[in-house]
């Protein structure tokens, strides 16, 4: 299965850090998402984007998962030679991930 | 219960104008707020400042301020915005002409003034770069540095009795934190009340992206009539409680998802989102839709401010610049990785760059991937635009290189078109921390 089939998200920046959310669009599906979408798995995912720690949070009110990944815009929205130097599209790959 | 109503009409510099006038037609509200002060801009209007001393506010605030203020005036909302940038008393001034020019009387507009510290930069030369191991004395040209200033002075200029506040560069959320405090005498130490309200900063701040706007993916989770999409407003209780809304007939949505993915937006440690006015707690906030396009939002918190505030300092970096051309048709993704590598070994070879960066609009230029793979399915694309990107000291070595993407279209692989090129001087942003208490705010009045 896709994680886009289970869940919704949205990159936010901040200088060189990425932040990815990873929302359930059913609540009951959140405890699979918690043990499906783990740090190892996205820091494997984005090996070529991330050079630094990546690190996970958790809000299972909302059924949502927040991953922060430093170093991973190219050194920074204000510098970045990259074509999304605010890396807005990252969560759409990311929905590509087998879980 | 009092309860106030906070519409969010902007959630960056340029944005659309209009959603903001339905708001303020039929919105019913008490208070509008535009946020209009992205990271970088500060630094970019402290130049346009140093140019020409009557600029340095948000370009777009004539128009803007034009075609709202009669509304705001007639409907009696307040309106608070950061579009003062970088010169908030010409922002404040032009904001008083345009008033006049419509006719308006008895209104008084406020602006606050503090944040900038530019003047002040060499204190704090051995202060950490939040961003980098560096200091702030490593970078070589600072160009501006304005601090995130919390709700307070805001919040006194509403007490001075202002229709209308400018401000220059505050954290976003305390654009609607500030008129909860002065509606409700919330006091400034109530962490709670103070989280809660942030809460509703967060979510409000970028306009429409809790409407509905950055959200649609058609078939998956679709969007009612983006064309006409409704910017939101929130009913807030006096306990800090608050339901998300929109005007009804406007486009767009609002549900536990939308609110969700701009819940998390730019967050990193839910329990801890750093303001100057608190540290939010967001961890716990529950979503509950009570009817189509209204959502109840419960559940944020607060702990003490930190003692130190955040400072933007913008710095001169060099130049960047892109350039980029197109091929199609038969075998376009060979003759675009052809090029791609002729000019990556022509630049590597004959220019010195500080970084440089070429890609494939189409293929690679989103999310990496080998050429060696090619596209999935051995699929043969109809386009491909080829984009090369570079860092240097200089911007003729950027010109030079963007001649070199030029002279493809007769020395590349063949038949390439629609060349283009762009090269800026580069103004990056990094971070510094500085005590609160050395932030001296004072107010500019006008009164028409």
């Amino acid at each position: 299965m896709k994680l886009f089939e289970l869940a919704h998200s949205r990159t936010g920046d901040k200088g060189d850090i990425s932040n990815i959310s990873v929302i359930a669009y059913r609540l009951e599906d959140y405890p699979y998402l918690k043990e499906h979408v783990t740090v190892q798995k996205v820091r494997e995912f984005f090996k070529d984007v991330v050079h630094g720690e990546v690190v996970r949070y958790e809000l299972p009110n909302i059924g949502a998962l927040n991953f922060v990944m430093d170093n991973a815009l190219g050194g920074g929205v204000t510098r970045s030679l990259n074509l999304d130097a605010h890396g807005k599209c990252l969560c759409s790959y990311l929905g590509e991930m087998d879980v | 219960m009092r309860s106030i109503r906070i519409g969010s009409g902007a959630g960056f510099g340029n944005d659309r104008i209009k959603p903001a006038l339905d708001l303020l037609e039929k919105g019913e509200l008490d208070f509008l707020c535009l946020e209009c002060l992205a990271e970088r801009t500060v630094a970019m209007a402290q130049q346009n400042r140093r140019l020409d001393p009557e600029k340095g506010y948000n370009s777009y605030l004539v128009r803007r301020m034009s075609a709202i203020l009669p509304l705001a005036h007639q409907n009696h909302v307040k309106v608070i915005t950061n579009m003062g940038g970088a010169n908030v008393r010409k922002a404040v001034e032009r904001t008083a002409e345009i008033a006049k020019e419509k006719g308006l009387s008895g209104l008084k507009i406020v602006g606050v003034q503090g944040d900038d510290i530019f003047d002040r930069l060499d204190q704090y030369q051995e202060s950490d770069l939040l961003e980098t191991k560096g200091k702030l004395k490593d970078l070589k040209e600072p160009v501006a540095a304005n601090a995130y200033i919390g709700c307070a002075p805001i919040v006194e200029a509403l007490q001075m009795g202002a229709d209308i506040v400018i401000t220059g560069r505050c954290a976003d959320p305390a654009l609607f934190l500030a008129p909860l405090v002065y509606s409700f005498h919330w006091n400034m130490d109530d962490y709670d009340k103070i989280g809660k309200g942030t809460c509703l900063g967060h979510l409000l701040e970028c306009s429409v992206q809790v409407s509905g706007g950055n959200f649609c993916i058609p078939g998956w989770k679709d969007v009612e009539r983006l064309e006409e999409i409704g910017y939101p407003f929130a009913d807030v209780a006096e306990d800090g409680t608050f339901t998300i809304s929109k005007v009804e007939g406007t486009g767009g949505r609002i549900d536990r998802h939308t609110c969700a993915e701009q819940l998390i937006y730019e967050i990193h440690d839910p329990t801890r989102y750093l303001t100057p006015d608190c540290i939010a707690d967001f961890s716990n906030v529950q979503f509950e839709e009570i009817g189509k396009d209204r959502v109840r939002v419960t559940g944020a918190t607060g702990t003490a401010r930190p003692e130190t505030l955040k400072v933007s300092v913008g710095y001169r970096d060099g130049y960047t610049g892109s350039a980029g051309l197109s091929f199609g048709g038969p075998k376009c993704f060979e003759r675009t990785v052809l090029a791609a590598r002729t000019l990556e070994q022509i630049i590597s070879r004959d220019y010195e760059t500080e970084e440089l960066k070429v890609d494939i609009i189409g293929y690679n230029s989103l999310f990496p991937r080998d050429y060696e793979l090619g596209f999935p399915g051995g699929a043969e694309p109809l386009e491909l635009r080829l984009r090369v990107a570079a860092r240097a000291k200089d911007r003729e070595t950027l010109e030079l290189i963007a001649n070199e993407v030029d002279t493809l279209t007769i020395g590349g692989p063949a038949n390439c078109g629609g060349l283009s090129r762009s090269i800026k001087e580069l103004v990056a942003v990094l971070s510094i921390l500085i005590p609160r208490t050395d932030i001296h705010v004072s107010y500019v009045v006008e009164e028409v």
